[in-house]
């Protein structure tokens, strides 16, 4: 058996989900090699090749890919997944983007977002906002997966993969264009991997109430910033803060949630988190029933006290 | 322009489901169903693109039970002019859905099919996807802003960095994120007159699709539970367990 791992990452920096998603690859038997899609991402490619456990590494350099749009990525994946039993990659925007259409075009139906691997062909996944975990098992003789990285592991240790040019030949359908970007500039560490988050909710009420109450305290623990739906809506802050079923899942060791009431949507993004602390001023909110450490005060009062105290 | 609405019924998303004790799935009886939400969003969009004038016709198609007709209805009753029913007394999993879904496209000849990014019972987010590969259209998944320019659909996606903008040929799958629209509620009139709009009804075995499942579910399964912890009395206290007790800060 060899599986392929698409790599995510920016044509600068290769993401940690990435070596996840290589050690799911791993637990399913067999080689894993991983291939870097990108326009100058040579240095990506590299990295990959040092991920523990990793084979080889294809690297195709190509303008098509610089964005990952799906449609070029599709065919490229597809032109390659011959040599594989499983094509797997992190369920972040982009895998979920272009994994879905590579499946169809193989006629494999993609096993979403998975937390487990049972062996080759069985596989966990939350269901129903992680009410429910289902284990299912693909008939398909090719495997077209996303993994959710925050349920592995990086692989151990440093591999020394050979780097291989690929993708000459493939014609990248140009139905679709890139036309620009807004990325959320921030010196804080990555949401998706930080050891601590501090996530605000409603209550916040205001865009300025995070720059003044909670950046800060993030600032002194190098923690990530994360926030509930209701907070994104509302404009406090970018798209890409939120946490949960529909947003981004996060398994940091610390979690602070600030002000959110605890939906089933947002549990669903932070349940996993080592250690789980809730600052809410109703002490029946459900935010609490899972939280480790619970302090029912008003966020007005508790933060500025907590910045003091760290 | 025409655009396609797939919409699926699915529990509605204050449920909170439990696992059938014998792990064979969870248990549906008597719970809630709705639109999944971000297909209420779909709904929304389009129906707009209809009043702005971009758009001339919305069909609203879904693949499920008898009852999804009631899904089909709210959709007529925020604004569609008619819809497709293909009931299925077997969950249809997503490639197969894609594949009918592909074969209403070949039919109706829609300019925008527009999708959900995540049908809230499944998570899986894969159907757009599957049906834009399966059709050779353009996609433009987790949509918070669709505009005309053109020949053109700009859409802008919610993506894990921030905001992404593509230009998409039409015809185009577009799947929706919370941020495109605030969806309407139908009014009592609008109810009313939805009943009397066209709804055309067939059998998934009619379509001519293979749509034999490829994914056996072994099991279902609680997740593991997490204890609730202690309350603390004060920020300092909390600080102190955060770096005493559980060594994480
Ligand atoms: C399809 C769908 C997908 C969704 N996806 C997500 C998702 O991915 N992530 C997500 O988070 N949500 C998601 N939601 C929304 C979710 O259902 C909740 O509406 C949302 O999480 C609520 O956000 P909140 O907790 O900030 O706000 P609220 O529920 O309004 O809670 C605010 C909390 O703040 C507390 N509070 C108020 N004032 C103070 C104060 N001064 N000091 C301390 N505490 C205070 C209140 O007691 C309350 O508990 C989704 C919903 C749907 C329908
Ligand atoms: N049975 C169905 N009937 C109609 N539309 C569906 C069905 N299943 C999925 N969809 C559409 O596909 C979207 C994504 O679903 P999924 O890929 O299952 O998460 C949904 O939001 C719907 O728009």
């Amino acid at each position: 058996m060899t599986a392929l791992v698409i790599a995510e990452h920016d044509n600068e920096t290769l993401s940690d989900a990435t070596a996840k998603t290589v050690a799911a690859a791993s637990e399913m038997g067999g080689d894993v090699h991983v291939l870097v899609a990108g326009s100058g991402a040579g240095a990506v490619a590299e990295a990959a090749a040092k991920i523990g456990g990793v084979a080889k590494v294809l690297h195709a350099d190509g303008e098509a890919y610089a964005k990952q749009l799906a449609e070029p990525m599709a065919a490229l994946i597809v032109s390659l997944a011959d040599g594989y039993d499983a094509l797997l990659a992190p369920a972040g925007t982009d895998g979920k983007n272009y994994m879905p259409r590579v499946a169809a075009l193989l006629d494999v139906m993609q096993i979403s977002a998975i937390t487990g691997v049972e062996s080759a062909d069985t596989f966990v996944r939350p269901i129903y906002a992680g009410n429910a975990v289902s284990t299912v098992q693909s008939s398909d003789a090719k495997k077209v997966i996303t993994v959710q990285p925050t349920a592995f592991d990086a692989p151990a240790g440093e591999g020394s993969a050979s780097v291989e040019q690929v993708g000459d030949g493939v014609d990248a359908p140009s139905v679709s264009e890139f036309v620009g970007e807004e990325l959320t500039e921030s010196e804080r560490p990555d949401l998706s991997s930080a050891k601590i988050v501090i996530s605000g909710g409603r209550a916040l009420q205001s865009g300025e109430n995070f720059e003044t109450l909670i950046y800060p305290i993030a600032d002194k623990i190098g923690a990530a910033v994360g926030a509930s739906r209701a907070a994104v809506d509302a404009g406090y802050v970018p798209n890409d803060y939120q946490v949960g079923q529909t947003g981004k899942v996060v398994a940091p060791e610390l979690y602070i949630a600030v002000g959110i009431s605890g939906a089933i949507q947002h549990l669903a993004g932070m349940k996993d988190s080592k250690v789980i602390v809730a600052i809410n001023k109703d002490e029946e909110a459900p935010i609490f029933s899972v939280a480790d450490y619970g302090l029912v005060a008003d966020l007005y009062d508790a933060l500025p006290k907590l910045k003091d105290a760290l | 322009m025409k655009i396609l609405v797939p919409v699926k019924r699915v529990v509605d998303y204050n449920v909170k489901v439990r696992v059938k004790p014998d792990q064979s799935g969870v248990d549906l009886a008597n719970v809630k169903m709705s639109m999944n939400p971000f297909d209420e969003i779909a709904v929304e969009e389009a129906v707009k693109l209809k009043e702005a004038g971009t758009a001339e016709e919305v069909v609203v198609v879904s693949i499920g039970p008898e009852k999804a007709q009631d899904q089909i209805r709210q959709g007529l009753a925020m604004g569609a002019d008619r819809g497709i029913l293909i009931t299925s007394d077997e969950d249809v999993e997503s490639l197969g859905v894609a594949k009918i879904l592909k074969a209403i496209c070949e039919e109706e000849k829609p300019d925008i099919v527009l999708l959900g990014k995540q049908a809230i019972d499944d998570d899986r987010n894969q159907t757009g996807q599957m049906l834009a590969a399966l059709m050779g259209w353009s996609q433009g998944t987790f949509a918070s802003k669709l505009v005309k320019e053109g020949d053109k659909l700009h859409v802008t996606r919610e993506v894990d960095g921030g905001l992404q903008t593509v230009a998409l040929s039409l015809p185009a799958v577009v799947t929706t994120d919370l941020r495109l629209n605030e969806p309407r509620y139908a009014s009592l009139p609008n109810i009313m007159k939805a009943k009397k709009k066209p709804l055309d009804k067939k059998a998934v075995g009619d379509m001519g699709v293979d749509v034999s499942p490829r994914l056996k579910t072994l099991k279902v399964t609680e997740p593991p539970k997490r204890e609730a912890g202690i309350k603390v009395e004060s920020v300092e206290e909390l600080v102190d367990k955060l770096k005493n007790e559980a060594g994480v800060l």
